[in-house]
């Protein structure tokens, strides 16, 4: 990308993306009332841009992803989080599609977030990055979409907390959205899943290493707060009969119990594991920041207690895609936008995909939700005019 | 979701029944109105009434099967069913409702039909007539559920909880208020009957009803 404006420097990276960054003269301006500036979106693209810029799919990750959506990952050497469906013939196809992932604002993959350089201070944000909610997160990607002048977005898909920025950006930019896939998501987030980032907070905020946000400055880690927040997620994000088929009680390494408190059973050691993989690729404030971010979401009492009105006029083709197994975005709480946008007389597609996988579904080898997503995007393409991929 | 089993020969053979449907029905849409199927299965009609009539149509569908090929379609569908799913959907929203061969499979079809009246103009309800005589016979002869052509499935079996007859039907009709716009019958073999016949008549030799209701 070489177009951009000529207010916009654009490099390579230290995280393996492409890079933007936006002067003081353009602030991010946030729902709080404070303002990001200078700020830095650090984003990957997949394929490429047809002549009419017509084929542009935005990737929106969920809370622990990031841009590397389907290349090697520059942290820990593993496949992209979406690499089975993002690729060459893959559902989402790169030969036919232009797909951009940023990471979101107060991620730590190289845009701002916590971690990053207060220009006031010279040293790193922390706590005092003012809050950032989901419409900052899209209102970032806009203006890297400008900057790549792309006007109107053939796509925008997500899952989780990626769904949230599909919503909302249906909502905040109804223009420039064609079509658009929220998976395993809300409108808003539930008491329980604010339950649940509440615990992960405090198992950070509870490591004497945290140091009120600033162990960077201190030279320390909140490694063991970060794990155990990862821990009891993780556990949100699988299903009890994924669990059971997946550990049941087998033991770790062992023969018989131990009588102490080793990681006797497998899924104990698979959980730590989890716990321990995870503080070598995120940060720990921006954890809070993101879940907070999600907390806050709720499109609901953003429009007057009426979902609907969030998607009045829409022009927007969408597929909403559920799980039966999902406890933590419940198949209820994707009805509830279906409804909505059934009301606001909006052209929607509601799949419901029979999985015991859990809220994990969306990233899994799941045939239903590849042909979903492949027959729906095929569809879109052909009222779009996009020419098929190349034999 | 409540999924039921279903005979994989009543399923072909009601996709025949409303195959035969959609032609007619096609017939009473009007060019680029709004039209609902409910129980749409794969998205035939939704598919013939855009590419014949340019509707801008929506379905409900329960199997996963049917939901993902009129998404591929470039169809809108929601997976779900008419019993649970309709109160959901605002008042006037559809020029059309249609619930072809499917009324007889709800759990409350009267619940069902007042919401078809409620989200659109007109109704257009099909359905097996369980007055015909051969069912009749079948049940006085042999004292048992008649398993016949259009309707295969065993009592054990048959997703068709709620059967009626024609004259149930018109009775079902003036209990929720609504008008009867027009009325076609069929013979077993899809033939249509002419309607200057009594309706008594009627209810003994059709196989399957349309009626076109309005609020």
């Amino acid at each position: 990308m070489n177009d951009g404006p000529d207010n916009v420097a654009l490099k390579a990276g230290e995280f393996d993306s492409e890079v933007i960054h936006f002067p003081d003269t353009q602030p991010l301006v946030l729902d709080s009332g404070g303002e990001i500036a200078p700020l830095t979106i650090a984003y990957k693209t997949y394929g490429s841009l047809n002549a009419a810029r017509s084929n542009a799919i935005l990737v929106c990750h969920a809370l622990t992803g990031d841009q590397h959506v389907a290349n090697t990952h520059p942290v820990t050497g593993k496949e992209g989080w979406w690499s089975l469906m993002v690729g060459p013939d893959k559902p989402i196809d790169t030969d036919r599609y232009f797909v951009i992932c940023a990471n979101v604002i107060g991620g730590c993959m190289g845009s701002t977030g916590p971690a990053s350089i207060d220009p006031a201070t010279g040293k790193p944000y922390g706590l005092d990055l003012p809050l950032i909610t989901v419409r900052d997160m899209v209102r970032a990607q806009a203006m890297l979409l400008d900057a790549l002048e792309i006007e109107t977005l053939f796509c925008v898909t997500g899952g989780s907390m990626g769904g949230m920025q599909v919503l909302e950006w249906v909502a905040t930019y109804p223009d420039r959205v064609f079509s658009a896939i929220p998976i395993a998501t809300a409108a808003r987030h539930s008491a329980q899943n604010i339950a649940f980032h509440e615990v992960g907070r405090q198992a950070v905020m509870a490591d004497p290493e945290w140091r009120n946000g600033r162990y960077q400055t201190e030279g320390t880690n909140p490694r063991k707060g970060l794990a155990v927040a990862r821990m009891a997620a993780h556990i949100t994000y699988l299903s009890e009969s994924a669990l059971h088929r997946k550990f049941g009680r087998s033991l770790q390494d062992r023969d018989a119990l131990t009588f102490g408190f080793d990681a006797d059973f497998q899924i104990e050691s698979y959980l730590r594991y989890q716990g321990m993989s995870f503080v070598d690729r995120f940060d720990a404030n921006s954890y809070l920041y993101l879940t907070r971010a999600m907390d806050y979401f709720d499109l609901v009492a953003d429009h007057d207690g009426v979902l609907a009105n969030a998607f009045m006029g829409s022009k927007t083709r969408f597929c909403v895609v559920s799980f039966t197994s999902d406890w933590l975005f419940p198949t209820e709480g994707n009805r509830d936008i279906v409804h909505a946008l059934n009301a606001a007389g909006a052209h929607v597609s509601f799949v419901e995909i029979d999985t015991d996988k859990g809220h994990d579904s969306f990233l899994l080898d799941v045939p239903e939700l590849m042909a979903t997503m492949s027959g729906f995007l095929s569809a879109c393409g052909r009222a779009r005019g996009l020419a098929e991929a190349a034999p | 979701m409540n999924q039921q089993t279903v005979n994989p020969d009543q399923l072909a053979l009601d996709t025949a029944a409303k195959r035969r449907d959609f032609r007619i029905i096609a017939n009473l849409v009007t060019p680029g109105s709004r039209v609902l199927d409910i129980g749409c299965g794969d998205g035939g009609l939704l598919a013939l009434l855009q590419r014949e009539k340019q509707i801008d149509g929506r379905g409900i569908e329960l199997s996963q099967a049917g939901v993902n090929a009129c998404v591929a379609r470039g169809l809108f569908v929601v997976q779900g069913d008419a019993d649970s799913d309709l109160e959901n959907y605002p008042d006037n929203g559809f020029d059309t409702v249609i619930l072809s061969q499917t009324i007889q499979a709800t759990r409350n079809p009267k619940t069902v039909l007042e919401h078809l009246l409620r989200i659109g103009e007109r109704a257009i309800v099909s359905f097996p007539n369980f007055g015909h005589w051969h069912i009749r016979g079948s049940l006085i002869a042999f004292g048992r559920m008649p398993v016949t052509k259009s309707l295969p499935a065993t009592w054990y079996e048959t997703p068709n909880i709620h059967f009626c007859t024609i004259h149930d039907f018109i009775d079902l009709v003036g209990e929720v208020g609504a008008k009867t716009e027009g009325i076609a019958a069929f013979k077993a073999d899809g033939s249509p009957l002419p309607l200057s016949r009594p309706a008594w008549l009627l209810n003994l030799i059709a196989s399957e009803a349309m009626f076109v209701l309005r609020r």
